[in-house]
């Protein structure tokens, strides 16, 4: 296991050493002049270059990379142009909206795909596994941001149940908060279940022909037993390699969904630093939802060895 | 012969066309996709009203026999916006496909082909491309260019290059193990020339599969980011910003929010079920689960 743990280890430092590259490249390097893109084009040239130098952009491209790893490795992001406030303080505040969003949506994902796909999978062929998958396969077809649009249009315009977007802070309550962020998670958690239930369904009818279901069976197991416990276990391995693929199109979704609720989450801190020229800010926002991709395919690759030793085996 | 079957050979058997009509999944595919090609292609040449014509006067109509979905809230006609957005879909699924296919395949014939340190490198390489979802690429590609379609096309192209990698190789993997290619070998045959008369045909029927898939997704991706100000810029009609325009109108005219995303989830439906279709069609091998 430890062999295993150090090779998937180094693999994840170096991913995440060339993505920081390339978003330091195309974010720092690319854009030219940082300083003339925040003044504009009508700044004077003096002003330009006194702010270059106040942002350190005189110093070669290297040096500013590693001025800017070190401090991705100490949490020493600088400082905001546009709000004035260290990046990385702005960063958290906007994660603990983000953060928990994801994590309500895959949830909800999880929950309704495994009783969808178990269900359907058990009535193989027949009226409701027809009916499910077809409701999948229209699920799949509807883009997060409208599924959210439409949620606000029933349960906020006409019902009135929820507020049409906006999120007060942990603050408020955890209940008020929890409220705000569940039709977002629904918006999100809903669509990505229609993938999943399809893979779930497969993963459970092949398990289902493999014989050891049938010795359980055999003893007198109930179906809903075996269905639950022994063949759900063994059919949990695809299932996991794609809710870790899952979680990438879930933090993007998360950028859209916050943007359909005006969320002030990650998502938002990103176009609202676009808007402003805040090129720090993005590329610190960037990175941090690319190393959150990397680092959760990292522990879905973990995971599959704890799930299923024989992939470890023969890994080694 | 091998199991999977060159796609001209598959299309050419006996039968096919009957089998075609007979697969429920294709049929409805076949006929939304159609639909979505025929939305594009009428609008160059006709539109009930013009989509870009403001009339204030006329503004958030509901549906009636003059403006059959209504109008927006600078009195456009939705119907004609919507006629024409059907382009910007097509428009950016076909390029950021063919960008997928091209430069995907390419890689993934190459990984097969060569193996070594090459193949090793190629898929690392995609591993490490799967830390940037589309949005994040256009994100970052906005923030150094600014917003407009050429932008988001070149983002959801990326983004598709891994996928069709893996599957190459995956597919290519597998034929390169099969004795017809070992003849081919034998017979002196080279790198190149086996790659192009063997492994090219034989996988096509999965790089088709998998093109029509990523187009939906592709239409999905550029509706997202022309909700987000990212895509299609105005005044050119786009379903995704034709959604972020009736948000703000959903009091008034919650209608406005609807017609779009029906357009976009109808078109994406189409194309999955197409895909599908062809799926069971083309190589029952890789037939899911039914």
């Amino acid at each position: 296991m430890s062999l295993f743990l150090f090779k998937r280890v180094l693999t994840l430092i170096a991913t995440l050493i060339a993505t920081s590259v390339i978003v330091f490249l195309v974010l720092e390097v690319l854009p030219g002049n940082a300083a003339q893109m925040l003044m504009g084009p009508d700044a004077s040239p003096d002003a330009v270059a006194a702010l270059a130098t106040k942002l350190g952009l005189d110093q070669p491209a290297w040096a500013r990379y590693w001025h800017w790893a070190g401090g991705l490795l100490t949490g020493d992001l600088g400082n905001s142009y546009a709000y004035g406030s260290p990046v990385s303080d702005l960063l958290l505040e906007r994660l603990s909206l983000t953060i928990p969003l994801a994590v309500m949506a895959m949830l909800f994902t999880t929950v309704l795909a495994l009783i969808v796909g178990v269900t359907a999978a058990a009535r193989h062929n027949k009226l409701g596994d027809v009916g499910l998958m077809g409701l999948a396969q229209v699920g799949i077809a509807i883009p997060n941001f409208w599924f959210a649009i439409l949620l606000i249009l029933v349960f906020s315009v006409k019902l009135q149940w929820f507020s049409a977007g906006g999120f007060d802070g942990w603050g408020e309550g955890i209940g008020a908060g929890l409220k705000a962020l569940l039709l977002p998670a629904l918006s999100l958690g809903v669509v990505q279940a229609a993938i999943l239930a399809r893979i779930t369904r497969s993963a459970v009818l092949e398990v289902m022909r493999e014989d050891f279901v049938r010795t359980a069976r055999a003893k007198g197991v109930t179906q809903r037993a075996v269905l639950w416990r022994h063949v759900l276990r063994n059919a949990m391995i695809p299932v996991i390699t794609v809710m870790g693929l899952q979680f990438s199109e879930l933090l993007a979704g998360t950028i859209v969904v916050e943007n359909v609720f005006y969320l002030p989450g990650l998502g938002k801190l990103i176009f609202q630093s676009i808007a402003n020229r805040d090129l720090i800010v993005v590329r610190n926002c960037v990175m941090l939802l690319a190393a959150m991709v990397v680092i959760v395919n990292f522990v879905v690759d973990v995971l599959y060895a704890v799930i299923d030793p024989r992939l470890k085996a023969s890994d080694l | 012969m091998s199991s999977i079957l060159p796609v001209g050979a598959a299309v050419a058997a006996p039968g096919f066309r009957q089998r075609a009509l007979r697969h429920r999944s294709f049929v409805i595919g076949a006929v939304l996709t159609a639909l979505l090609l025929l939305a594009a292609g009428l609008s160059y040449v006709w539109t009930p009203w013009s989509p870009y014509e403001m009339d204030i006067a006329a503004k958030l109509q509901p549906p009636s026999s003059a403006h059959w979905l209504g109008t927006d809230v600078y009195g456009r006609d939705v119907a004609s916006q919507l006629l024409v957005g059907a382009r910007a879909s097509i428009l950016v699924g076909v390029i950021a496909v063919g960008i997928g296919l091209v430069v995907g395949t390419a890689l993934g014939l190459l990984a097969s082909a060569r193996r070594g340190w090459i193949e090793e490198g190629i898929m690392r390489l995609t591993d490490f491309s799967l830390a940037f979802p589309a949005i994040l690429s256009a994100i970052m590609m906005t923030a150094v260019f600014g917003p407009g379609i050429v932008n988001a096309i070149v983002a959801i192209g990326i983004y598709n290059i891994p996928t069709f990698t893996r599957i190459t190789r995956a597919s290519a993997n597998a034929v390169w193990s099969r004795e017809y290619v070992a003849a081919a070998r034998a017979s002196g045959k080279g790198t190149l020339a086996i790659t192009l008369a063997h492994v090219l045909p034989n996988i096509s029927a999965v790089l088709i599969v998998q093109s029509t898939i990523r187009f939906a997704i592709a239409i999905l991706a550029e509706a997202a980011l022309s909700y987000l100000g990212l895509g299609t810029q105005p005044p050119q009609p786009s379903w995704g910003r034709m959604l972020s325009e009736a948000q703000s109108m959903m009091w008034q005219a919650p209608l406005l929010a609807v017609f779009p995303g029906v357009a976009i989830a109808l078109a994406v439906l189409g194309l999955n079920l197409l895909g599908d279709g062809l799926r069971d069609l083309l190589d029952p091998r890789l037939a899911r689960e039914r």
